[in-house]
């Protein structure tokens, strides 16, 4: 014991300048998602890189082995394939994953196989924007839609418009954003023949230049319309529940009661105490939610053919296109992930006892 | 030998007291008999209706009529029997990996629960990142280079993929449960881990078990819908996913003769999910001896 505190005050205070670092460091909450969100990221591009180049039967011994077929000597067909991932593939595994990663951090993700001298990455900003948008856009939507739904379930329930809008809620919740679609074209394309849908396909209209006008705008929105309605209906069901369940749950609570006691009016415990409160707990859902939707454009920006990210990935699925493939999803996993960063921010900021906590829930 | 009929008897007599509360629960019934007769039907079907093996080009594209009940396909193929044909693999699909992944959450999540502390953070937060990966372009992509066929791997993939949400809502449950007394005198007479886990725990989390197996089912079976219209798993088998997207690609929501072929497969999909749904419901009330009135 004696010699363990005698000795102790030296090292510790060589120690303790990163011990108190280190406590800083995960204390901040912050910086502690900044640093899963990019955990994340490297974890993804790592399982990507392996499963596409170190597998048995693996994308790029296939390439090679197409090349030869095709009539290349297999050295030149090395070459070649070296080429367009832009790695140099004699190079043993681990210098290869590292160059893999320098050339992502540098945002070389290689070139497609298929559409040949076409950069995967000009390929990805191209149609990015798009998706962007559309999504980014149905998810305000959703969100707006099922927070005001969800809290007017809540104040009128076991009323018939509390069963009538649960009931449509789950019925939206269960079905796939696939069939919904479906359903969509069916609908309002063919039977009632309200929007039409074969010109509805692409982002905008062949010719039309993107500018800040009042005539590009309308169009984009005249494309994107029925996609944003099927994200939105595929969506808001479980919003709508769970702010339902959300906004009884604080309906309960002790400073409700005590602020209708104080007489406060009844738009101001709405506003101020129920819906802020209420709303809270769903930021945490938009990590799923973003993640659904996301997953949902893979299916629907084909169906409506709607050019955006998820629309290639499923084009260079078709085509075996590895190098896009693996750079398709590298994007939207990163923008799902720092999505979530940023929701998980948004969270931090507006309840500081998250912030407080460290996240600890 | 009497000892084996005993507990047979007592297992039947067991089953027919929940078939009894079943029954009082019309909603779970009819639920209950849906998926009953989903099933016999995907499984005994095809003997009674076999696969049409030859297109039939006088009878394309038809509407319903008494012949053809749900109508013909573009290849003048009975709709009704490719949904009979169809269900097999839907089937097989849904409860393999509803039911693994069902047991890998059960396992990770009360894992996590018990042991708390450095573990618990470990699986949680390893269950955390998954969940941010999002799942359908992963699964398009792993299901895409491991070029699957067959229909348990594929299910098995999609398993491995789907148990993150569902193991943390079990940890929760477990954590939650853990502090009720009669948890808490069964630890105190040292009863051990796995037995409070599937004596005291499991069976009282039971009824929220099943309503998350069939999220995961269904979740499984529009995975496959969307997998089969993006061209990864092959067009080869028979099922409704491969009739839905072999109709749209024909154009068949633009052809209203021929809207059947894609509403029959659309259909059995979601009359499927709807009794397994109710069935979830019902099951609250077999599990959970407080909410049944008497019996």
């Amino acid at each position: 014991m004696a010699v363990t505190s005698s000795s102790s005050p030296s090292t510790a205070q060589g120690v303790l300048p990163i011990l108190r670092a280190w406590d800083w460091l995960k204390s901040n909450y912050l910086l502690k998602r900044i640093i899963q969100a990019l955990f994340v990221v490297w974890f993804v591009m790592s399982v990507t890189f392996f499963v596409i180049r170190a597998m048995p039967g693996n994308a790029v011994d296939i390439l090679i082995q197409d090349l030869t077929n095709a009539g290349m000597s297999p050295d030149e067909a090395r070459t070649q394939a070296s080429l367009l991932i832009g790695i140099d593939l004699k190079q043993p595994l681990h210098e290869q994953y590292l160059a893999y990663l320098g050339n992502t951090l540098r945002g070389d993700l290689g070139q497609s196989y298929k559409s040949s001298g076409l950069k995967v990455a000009d390929m990805i900003a191209q149609v990015l924007p798009w998706t962007l948008f559309s999504v980014g856009l149905s998810l305000f939507i959703t969100f707006v839609l099922g927070v005001g739904l969800g809290a007017i379930m809540a104040y009128k329930r076991d009323t018939w418009i509390d069963h009538v809008l649960s009931n449509i809620a789950a019925t939206l919740d269960a079905v796939s954003p696939y069939l919904i679609g479906l359903l969509a074209i069916l609908l309002l394309g063919v039977t009632w023949k309200w929007v039409p849908i074969t010109e509805m396909r692409g982002a905008m209209s062949p010719g039309m230049k993107p500018e800040f006008s009042i005539e590009f705008i309308s169009d984009v929105f005249t494309h994107v319309k029925v996609l944003l309605l099927v994200y939105v209906l595929s969506s808001v069901g479980s919003w709508m529940l769970q702010m339902k369940s959300s906004t009884v749950a604080t309906l309960g609570e002790d400073y409700v009661t005590v602020a209708r006691a104080r007489g406060l009016p009844d738009s101001r415990i709405l506003t101020g105490y129920v819906g802020r409160n209420a709303t809270l707990p769903l930021f945490t859902r938009l990590a799923i939610s973003i993640g659904f939707v996301v997953g949902g454009s893979v299916l629907l920006e084909n169906l409506f053919t709607y050019r955006g990210v998820g629309f290639l990935l499923a084009k260079s699925i078709a085509e075996r296109d590895y190098p896009v493939m693996q750079g398709v999803f590298l994007i939207i996993t990163a923008a799902v992930v720092f999505a979530n960063l940023f929701a998980d921010f948004v969270y931090g900021w507006l309840d500081p006892r998250i912030r407080i906590a460290g996240g600890e829930q | 030998m009497k000892r084996i009929t005993e507990t047979a008897s007592a297992f039947v007599r067991e089953m027919l007291k929940s078939f009894k509360i079943l029954r009082r629960n019309t909603m779970g019934f009819i639920g209950f008999i849906i998926v009953a007769l989903v099933i016999f039907l995907s499984f005994v079907g095809p003997l009674i209706w076999p696969a049409e093996t030859s297109a039939n080009v006088s009878e394309i594209n038809q509407g319903v009529s008494l012949k053809h009940p749900l109508g013909t396909d573009f290849q003048g193929q009975d709709n009704w029997i490719k949904v009979v044909n169809g269900g097999r693999d839907i089937v097989m699909i849904a409860f393999i990996t509803g039911i693994t992944a069902t047991a890998i959450a059960i396992v990770v999540g009360s894992t996590s629960a018990f042991l708390g502390g450095k573990a618990d953070d470990f699986l949680m937060g390893l269950v955390n990142i998954w969940l941010t990966i999002p799942k359908f372009p992963l699964l398009a992509v792993l299901a895409t280079v491991l070029k699957l066929n067959d229909v348990v791997t594929l299910s098995l993939l999609m398993a491995l993929l789907d148990w993150p949400g569902l193991a943390r809502q079990v940890r929760s449950q477990v954590l939650s449960l853990k502090r009720r007394d009669y948890v808490e005198a069964a630890t105190m007479l040292n009863l051990g881990t796995p037995n409070i886990i599937f004596k005291e725990l499991l069976p009282n989390m039971m009824s929220f078990i099943a309503i998350a197996t069939i999220n995961a089912m269904t979740a499984a079976i529009y995975q496959q819908t969307g997998l089969v219209f993006l061209g990864i798993v092959p067009y080869s088998s028979a099922n409704w996913g491969v009739m839905i997207s072999a109709a749209e690609r024909r154009g068949v929501l633009y052809n209203s003769q021929a809207i059947w072929s894609i509403i029959a497969p659309m259909g059995a999909i979601v009359i499927f999910q709807l009794g397994l749904v109710s069935f979830a419901r019902s099951l609250d009330e077999i599990f959970n001896p407080r909410l049944r009135t008497s019996v």
